[in-house]
């Protein structure tokens, strides 16, 4: 709605690299901010059932876990590999790093579907019969947690995945370049956000029991 | 304001060295997890977090290139969070 | 109007871009028009609270029922608070003024995301609509008040979803305003202008913006659960699966509190700009002021639990609470202390903005010394969930910002519009609200000690005479409020040409054209060794 005529007096070209980079930090504080707030909950319902949430962390699968961090950090490599790439000038190297970073992120996706699957296959979601009638409070917030911070995540790995797209577009039209690589350095910055943010959920509910 | 000095290229080498260093340590939380610590378990799991976290904002996000300013608004950030936690146990282990 | 462009013939109201008339408005990436929309909106927004807020004084009258029944009442004063938090005072400041003055003040010709800037006025839009919805449709108008509690606002039959949406993008707005002004601030400002030399209003501003991103999330994130508690049972903060509803109430207030001072903080910044104008004197304690806006900014971050201090939280919590919050006075009254020190000896200038601006001083100590009775342990049981502390927040709130953004519309309203408005009725209107004011408001102080609770529709008839004055109060003030805004829209369209700079004032935005050119500065300004905001002498 903006590149026309009148464009010029509207919007003065006002790119800068550092402004574009700034504003992503500050993005992505708040996003640490929001998982923030759910990790607050957590620690503050673990610390009040750290018996029941060992014993609800039993339930899920440690190899799906550990298998989609390995990817996920895979992933968070190859699409830091794009941006070096990317300033060297090896557009298509970029791209071809930045289209495995997507499948990547894909598979994660996948196995997040499985694994919710076989939760819900045991009855396991929330509010359902066998959770409320079947597991004491503790698991329940237990689950309850689960489900929202990893549904959120996955929430920002499909966020992620979008600005990906917008990023292979760019880079392939040559409007992302060498001299201008905000879109896809800040592409990359929220991907590790997405990373960063896994570091921590996959201990918190895979590995202590 | 002066335009920024040219931007720093990372080699692909280093990427791959951090990444053979989160996957080290992913593993390392796995296997000290299964051994029975009792209460250091999340401690231990935690610091491999910390760790894992550090390398990804230090290489994989650049902040060892960026400027002073922003290293600093990140610190400030993840302080302000640990005080918050802080804070909000003030209440629960202390209720009666 | 009257001044003319050199670039291009317009200032930023006649400036004819790709769209005309009101789509020009509505798609403007000018931060100008944007703080513009925010303004009519913001004021729309306002009136409707008002509405809502005289319907309930009137429901005081008497005791028993006046006009509505207890159900109406609470969905009224639900509505009101959502409508003058979430709507009004949060955005306030920053989206219109900041908007409208914050990049000219820098020596900027925009904000540094222009298309990012109008987003977020879209959003407000959104938002407002989504809330609307929540009134107008579904099983009832939310009553849960406006800070949502659970276990209440999983359990309450009312259309609640819309509203716990829509407050949600109102905060998404809110953020992207302050990541805005943030790289704005970082960025744009023009050669020579140190971090020393900024504007004291621009400075809150930056204080303001962090606050936005750091504490809108928390909240944007407790709205969700307790969304999802509502559709999928997620347990989170329902006692009866094991949740805490007191954790609520502190992911609540980790954003609510720091929201009080999103909306003092910009407030305290333009009357920091309005006091030395007037006063044609340098600020004193240019540094203290800045001290105390980071300080503000960041202790006030860390004493949400004063609002739950008798919600059940271990002492150890209380004290500390109780204590930090003793500790962000101090700040608050470090500035206080620097405006009366700028006025001492200064060859003051009787105006409109400074009438506004020495009784929202005025009005501030008032509410942030009752603020301390609030956070003393022991007296806030004593008159916690009263008429007391209904009285205290609209001293700050209402008094404070609401006073601070009239200081600042009649400061820089000639800039703004390129007219002066008719001062002889700004004055009296200032005086008759003022007095409106205090009638409505002073009464509760009174009324809260002597025991009557918040959020009643009825009362003891003990209490009748105080909320008969502070009903009477209620249409005073607003008497006053039409006062001003018929005078304002009048002058807008009819007043007299205004000059670029009729208060005599040394910032930048003063040295463009009233109203500004569209990209603010024919030429980049560039501030030297000696100039500064504030360099009088």
């Amino acid at each position: 709605m903006a590149e026309h005529q009148h464009a010029h007096i509207e919007h003065p070209d006002m790119y800068d690299p550092e402004s574009s980079k700034i504003g992503m930090w500050l993005f992505i504080f708040t996003e640490l901010l929001l998982f923030g707030g759910l990790f607050i909950v957590y620690s503050v319902y673990r610390y009040l059932n750290a018996d029941a949430f060992h014993l609800a962390a039993e339930e899920l699968n440690t190899f799906i876990g550990a298998f989609n961090t390995v990817i996920l950090l895979v992933s968070s490599m190859t699409i830091a590999m794009s941006t070096t790439a990317l300033q060297k000038g090896h557009k298509k190297v970029a791209i071809a790093l930045l289209v495995i970073t997507f499948l990547i992120g894909i598979g994660f996706l996948v196995n997040k579907y499985i694994e919710w699957g076989v939760k819900f296959s045991h009855g396991i979601w929330p509010g359902s019969e066998q959770m409320l009638n079947e597991m004491s409070q503790g698991e329940i917030l237990f689950f309850g947690l689960y489900f929202v911070m990893t549904g959120l995540h996955a929430l920002h790995i499909i966020v992620g995945l979008i600005i990906m797209g917008f990023a292979m577009r760019g880079v392939a039209n040559g409007k992302v370049n060498a001299k201008r690589p905000s879109l896809l350095d800040n592409c990359g910055l929220y991907w590790h956000l997405v990373d960063l943010i896994w570091i921590f959920l996959f201990p918190l509910f895979y590995l202590i029991h | 304001m002066s335009e920024d000095k040219h931007h720093h290229i990372v080699p692909y080498r280093l990427y791959v060295i951090v990444l053979v260093a989160l996957l080290a340590l992913t593993f390392a939380s796995i296997g000290i997890t299964s051994i029975e610590l009792g209460e250091y378990t999340v401690a231990a799991a935690l610091l491999f977090a910390v760790i894992k976290s550090v390398l990804v904002l230090t290489y994989f996000m650049h902040l060892k290139y960026d400027k002073p300013y922003i290293k600093l608004m990140v610190a400030f950030v993840f302080a302000i969070f640990v005080v918050v936690i802080v804070i909000t146990f003030l209440d629960y282990l202390y209720r009666v | 109007m009257h001044t003319t462009n050199a670039v291009n013939g317009a200032n930023y109201l006649t400036y004819q871009g790709k769209y005309k008339g009101l789509l020009g408005w509505i798609f403007s990436t000018d931060h100008k028009r944007i703080g513009l929309l925010y303004l009519y909106s913001i004021a729309t927004m306002f009136a409707t609270g008002v509405l809502l807020g005289l319907a309930m004084k009137f429901e005081l009258l008497a005791p028993g029922k006046t006009i509505m029944d207890a159900q109406t009442y609470n969905a009224t004063f639900t509505v009101h608070g959502v409508i003058m938090i979430f709507m009004v005072v949060v955005p306030g400041l920053p989206a219109v003024f900041g908007n409208l003055m914050m990049p000219i003040m820098i020596g900027a010709k925009d904000v540094a995301f222009p298309k990012l800037n109008l987003l977020s006025w879209w959003l407000y839009i959104a938002g407002v609509v989504l809330v609307l919805c929540a009134l107008l449709f579904g099983s009832g108008t939310p009553d849960t008040g406006w800070t949502f509690y659970a276990p209440y606002s999983f359990k309450t039959g009312t259309n609640l979803l819309p509203a716990v949406f829509g407050a949600f993008v109102l905060g998404f707005s809110s953020i992207l305003t302050g990541l805005n002004f943030l790289v704005t601030i970082h960025r744009l400002r023009c050669p020579g202008m140190k971090w020393t030399k900024l504007p004291l209003f621009v400075w809150t501003l930056y204080g303001t913006a962090w606050i936005q991103l750091l504490a809108t999330p928390v909240v944007g994130i407790t709205l969700v659960l307790v969304a999802l508690e509502r559709v999928f049972g997620v347990g989170v903060f329902d006692p009866a699966l094991g949740g805490d509803p007191v954790l609520y109430q502190h992911l609540f207030w980790i954003y609510s509190h720091p929201a009080v001072y999103i909306m003092i903080l910009p407030a305290m910044g333009a009357i920091s700009e309005i006091i030395p104008t007037f006063s044609q004197k340098h600020i004193f304690g240019y540094k203290a002021i800045i001290a105390s806006t980071l300080a503000i900014a960041f202790v006030g971050y860390l004493v949400w639990g004063h609002h739950m201090f008798t919600a059940g939280m271990s002492g150890t919590a209380q004290y500390y609470f109780s204590l930090l919050t003793f500790i962000v006075a101090i700040p608050s009254a470090i500035k206080v202390f620097n405006w009366i020190s700028t006025m001492y000896k200064g060859s003051i200038n009787i105006q409109t903005p400074f009438y506004w601006a020495v009784s929202f001083i005025f009005v501030f100590m008032v509410g942030g010394l009752s603020g301390l009775v609030l956070g003393a342990l022991a007296t806030d049981i004593y008159v916690h969930d009263t008429a007391f502390v209904v009285a205290h927040f609209h001293y700050i709130v209402f008094g404070g910002t609401g006073f601070a953004f009239f200081a600042a519309m009649h400061y820089w309203f000639p800039k703004i519009f390129g007219r002066m408005y008719d001062k002889a009725w700004a004055n009296i209107g200032w005086l008759v609200f003022f007095i409106g004011f205090l009638a409505l408001y002073s009464p509760m102080f009174y009324l809260g000690m002597m025991g009557m609770p918040r959020r009643y529709y009825d009362y003891l008839e003990e209490f009748h005479g105080g909320n008969i004055l502070s009903t009477l109060g209620s249409w005073v003030l607003v008497t006053g409020f039409i006062i001003i805004v018929v005078n304002l829209v009048r002058s807008a369209r009819k007043g007299p040409p205004a000059e670029m700079n009729p208060w005599h004032s040394k910032t930048l935005e003063w040295t463009v054209t009233s109203p500004p050119p569209v990209l603010n500065f024919e030429k980049e300004p560039v501030l030297g060794e000696k100039d500064g905001p504030y360099n009088y002498d």
